[in-house]
């Protein structure tokens, strides 16, 4: 690290074992602050254990985590979330049976109270464009505006770090240009950690790539040095 | 969610000023029954806190239920207190013990969660027994008619018993509705709906099933602590399984996670058993026909199949 | 008597009950075993079993021996076709949902019990065992003359004891070998290990979940067939085999055959033991508080391992 601020997150060391499994290995992982970082690698190279264990939904079998200076390895979630941290699950999870309107506002009770949690929720509501839609129950949604959804929810917590899980799965053309959009809207301000399966998504809006591969860290820069770097091209990016 | 607040609000006073007005032309018997709904309705509302809304099912709450009758009853019978004091003890014992079965229940979910409260409950019940020297047992006892009293209101009197079922039912039913329409209240329905998810929202769903463990706990414990003021007994019976397993039956028929479906519910099965023990003496059948049938026809009970079909606003 | 034979007296009577639960408990833990559901009319089925028993004997007339074997045939089948019934009716068309099946059998616990109050009626009734020959017992003494043996006064078991617990023994054996020998104990164990494989590989899931649940409650009817001759049919004697195999199933690690079997060894045993000693009501606060502390705090059992 050099003379800059504390980073915003940094993991030490991180492991961890399903019985006998190595899902993650040994990852020193560093976050800055108001960076937008993506997360590639093939299916089980352990980026949603990584940031499960992030976010405090599995507990690491080895390591440590550090989240604005503190040690939060033995915290709980919903602490870590307290602290400013927001997850957006991979497959959604929303609540089916209650309005969209109340999926957002449980979002945003968590810090702010009354008139102000209302008028959050409208303001997440409106910027992923399901405002429209506030009173229908979240169950009925189609399935991309329940990925949008998950993000409303994710932003409605106004947090500090948004980690969010492959989120453009199953969005339209038109929906992930508005995504790309959004997510540089919130950049300066918010730490986004993103697992995306979409390259172009990566490429362009991407500072810096991790490149994960069984369990463990493979590579890391620029897009531009990810797309020249031979190892990733033989483990990963294999088809350009 | 957003809005029907005036016409719940509307509603459910109304029920209230109906349940006021009728004790007026009653017949004595329907009378007496109405008193013994209403405090045993505010147990099933209790229950549903827990049940209905935060989707918690328990098959202890007779532990509860029966913690504010024996708080109270052994206040009064051992420590010689006053009726006033003996309710704060019945409530205290219930809050108490919710909050002792909770911390340890809650480290379990589903099926566990259901034996681990059978058991703790039957634990209790067993104690009662046990200690028959203080509570005597399966006989019970009756609260004298002097202690029945609550500075000049003679609790033992028809007319002033029906007005104190009726506020302790009023209580319970309008702070259940205010409850669910309070932060605290929407994250139990969340709790309900997905518990993950909500714990990744950054509230602590331990703690909030501990509050509502409590809250459900220490009502049961005061419909437990007026059932042996007003009606004058405690006995073991309450204590037993199947008053862990009536207000389940209740909350189910009437429709669990609505504000008056317990109520409802309770009217309901209170009518049907009443009548079929001047049938029978197996009356209980009729209980367990209910369940069955609401399990395979009418999951979401009498006011859950309302608000499906006709008024979705209804809370 | 002195304290020595009465502990072994002690000891033979619990074993008799630790008999009767094993197999009880054993029918709980099938059902949980392959359905993961919990019945909790099962101990309604145990006391139907002692019911038919009593019937089938009192129908029958004759030497009691008679009608005790033709009972050990009709009531396990009779109760367990009526399980298979209920589950084929009820259990089946809410899915096995875990919780919806407790309040569905809790509704079946009345539904049997009450029925029969109405059929049987509320007294007790005895079934006459169908051989009794008093078995007087020697215990060893330090005498003056070394050691010999005494017959002391009232130390005695009965042959039809014996007969309750070699019989039980032989029925979990045949459990056990049904179970991991058998065809019809592989489809089990199939469904059991994947409930969607085994629809896959054209396992009828449906029959043997009826067939399970039958043979669960055909047990519990067994169990008391062996009992009734020592204790009486009566119709609320379901609870107490119901909370013990609750205990048993829960300690010996849900679902798992040969820790629900020493478990219930173990419990059968302490629980005579003790309650000629304590008073019955402490042993049971006791074992109760014992289960949900197992559970909050060791949920695969005492005697199961935490891997999966």
């Amino acid at each position: 690290m050099g003379v800059a601020a504390v980073s915003l997150l940094t993991t030490s060391g991180l492991t961890r074992h399903f019985s006998g499994i190595h899902a993650v290995e040994g990852v020193d992982f560093t976050l800055e602050a108001g960076e937008i970082r993506a997360l590639i690698g093939s299916n089980g190279a352990g980026k949603t254990t990584l940031v499960s264990m992030i976010c405090g939904r599995i507990p690491p079998s080895a390591g440590e985590i550090h989240f604005d200076g503190r040690d939060i390895t033995r915290w709980p979630a919903h602490r870590r979330i307290m602290a400013g941290m927001a997850y957006t699950f991979q497959i959604s999870s929303i609540y089916a049976g209650l309005p969209v309107f109340e999926n957002v506002a449980l979002a945003a009770r968590r810090k702010r109270r009354g008139r102000a949690a209302e008028a959050a929720t409208q303001e997440a509501l409106m910027r992923v464009g399901l405002w429209e839609r506030a009173d229908q129950p979240a169950g009925d949604l189609a399935y991309g505006h329940q990925r949008l959804l998950e993000i409303a929810m994710g932003l409605a917590q106004s947090p500090r770090l948004l980690i969010l899980d492959e989120p453009t799965q199953g969005l339209s053309e038109g929906e992930i240009a508005a995504f790309k959009a959004l997510i540089r809207e919130l950049a300066p301000a918010t730490t986004i950690l993103l697992i995306e399966h979409n390259m172009s998504v990566v490429m362009e809006l991407a500072e810096r790539v991790t490149v994960m591969d069984m369990g463990r860290i493979l590579a890391e820069g620029t897009p531009a040095e990810i797309r020249a770097n031979r190892a990733v091209q033989a483990a990963y990016l294999g088809t350009g | 969610m957003r809005g029907g607040g005036a016409r719940a609000w509307t509603l459910h006073l109304a029920v209230l000023v109906l349940l006021l007005a009728v004790q007026f032309v009653l017949p004595a018997y329907h009378h007496g029954n109405l008193a013994r709904i209403m405090v045993l309705a505010s147990y099933a509302v209790g229950y549903n806190i827990l049940f209905g809304y935060t989707g918690l099912l328990s098959l202890g709450h007779a532990l509860f239920f029966a913690a504010g009758m024996y708080g109270l009853g052994l206040a009064i019978k051992l420590g010689g207190w006053a009726a006033g004091p003996a309710i704060v003890a019945g409530l205290g014992a219930g809050l108490l013990l919710s909050l002792a079965v909770g911390a340890l229940a809650l480290r379990t979910s589903g099926v566990a969660f259901m034996i681990v409260t059978l058991m703790f409950a039957q634990a209790g019940y067993l104690a009662i027994l046990y200690f028959g020297a203080f509570t005597r047992g399966d006989e019970g006892f009756v609260i004298p008619r002097e202690a029945r009293m609550i500075m000049w209101l003679d609790l033992a009197d028809a007319a002033t018993r029906y007005f104190v079922a009726l506020a302790l039912f009023a209580l319970c039913l309008l702070f259940c509705l205010w409850l669910m329409r309070q932060p605290l209240g929407r994250a139990l329905i969340a709790i309900r709906e997905n518990e993950e998810r909500t714990e990744m929202l950054g509230y602590d769903t331990f703690r909030l099933k501990l509050v509502a463990v409590a809250i459900s706990g220490t009502m049961s414990a005061a419909a437990g602590a007026a059932y042996a003021l007003l009606f004058g007994y405690v006995g073991a019976s309450f204590a037993a399984v199947q008053y862990s397993i009536l207000p389940l039956l209740w909350v189910l028929v009437g429709g669990a996670g609505t504000v008056l479906g317990p109520f409802l519910g309770t009217l309901f099965m209170f009518y049907l058993i009443d009548i079929a023990s001047g049938l029978t003496t197996a009356y209980m059948m009729i209980a367990g026909v209910v369940l069955v049938m609401i399990t395979l026809f009418a999951r979401s009970g009498l006011l859950g199949e309302a608000r499906r079909r006709l008024w979705g606003w209804l809370p | 008597m002195e304290f020595g034979p009465y502990l072994m007296l002690a000891t033979l009577e619990g074993a008799v009950s630790a008999a009767v639960l094993a197999l009880t408990a054993v029918g709980l833990s099938l059902v949980f075993g392959v359905m993961r559901v919990v019945n909790v009319a099962h101990g309604e089925f145990f006391m139907l079993g002692a019911v038919v028993a009593w019937t089938v004997a009192h129908w029958l007339g004759g030497h009691p021996a008679l009608g005790f074997a033709l009972a050990l045939v009709v009531a396990p089948v009779a109760v367990g076709g009526l399980a298979a019934v209920a589950d084929w009716l009820v259990l089946k068309r809410i899915g096995y949902d875990p919780e919806r099946t407790i309040v569905a059998t809790i509704g079946l616990l009345y539904i049997i019990q009450q029925g029969a109050l109405m059929g049987f009626g509320p007294e007790a009734r005895p079934v006459e065992p169908p051989f009794n020959t008093r078995l007087a017992l020697p215990w060893i003494e330090w005498g003056e003359e070394g050691l010999r043996l005494v017959w002391p006064w009232g130390l005695a078991t009965t042959s039809y004891k014996l007969f309750v617990i070699l019989a039980a023994a032989a029925v979990l054996l045949g459990v056990w070998a049904l179970m991991a020998r058998s065809r019809a104990g592989l489809v089990m164990q199939a469904t059991r290990e994947d409930r969607e494989m085994a629809l896959a590989f054209a396992i009828p899931v449906g029959r043997v979940y009826a067939g399970v649940f039958g043979l669960g409650a055909g047990l519990a009817a067994l169990a008391a067939v062996l009992i009734v001759p020592i204790q009486q049919a009566h119709y609320l004697m379901g609870g107490d085999p119901l909370l013990l195999s609750f205990i048993v199933v829960i300690i010996g690690g849900l679902g798992s055959l040969p820790g629900t079997v020493l478990a219930a060894v173990l419990i059968g045993l302490t629980d005579g033991i003790v309650s000629v000693f304590f008073s019955p009501t402490l042993a049971k606060i006791l074992a109760t508080l014992l289960v949900a502390m197992v559970l909050v705090f060791r949920p695969q059992g005492l005697f199961g391992s935490t891997a999966r």
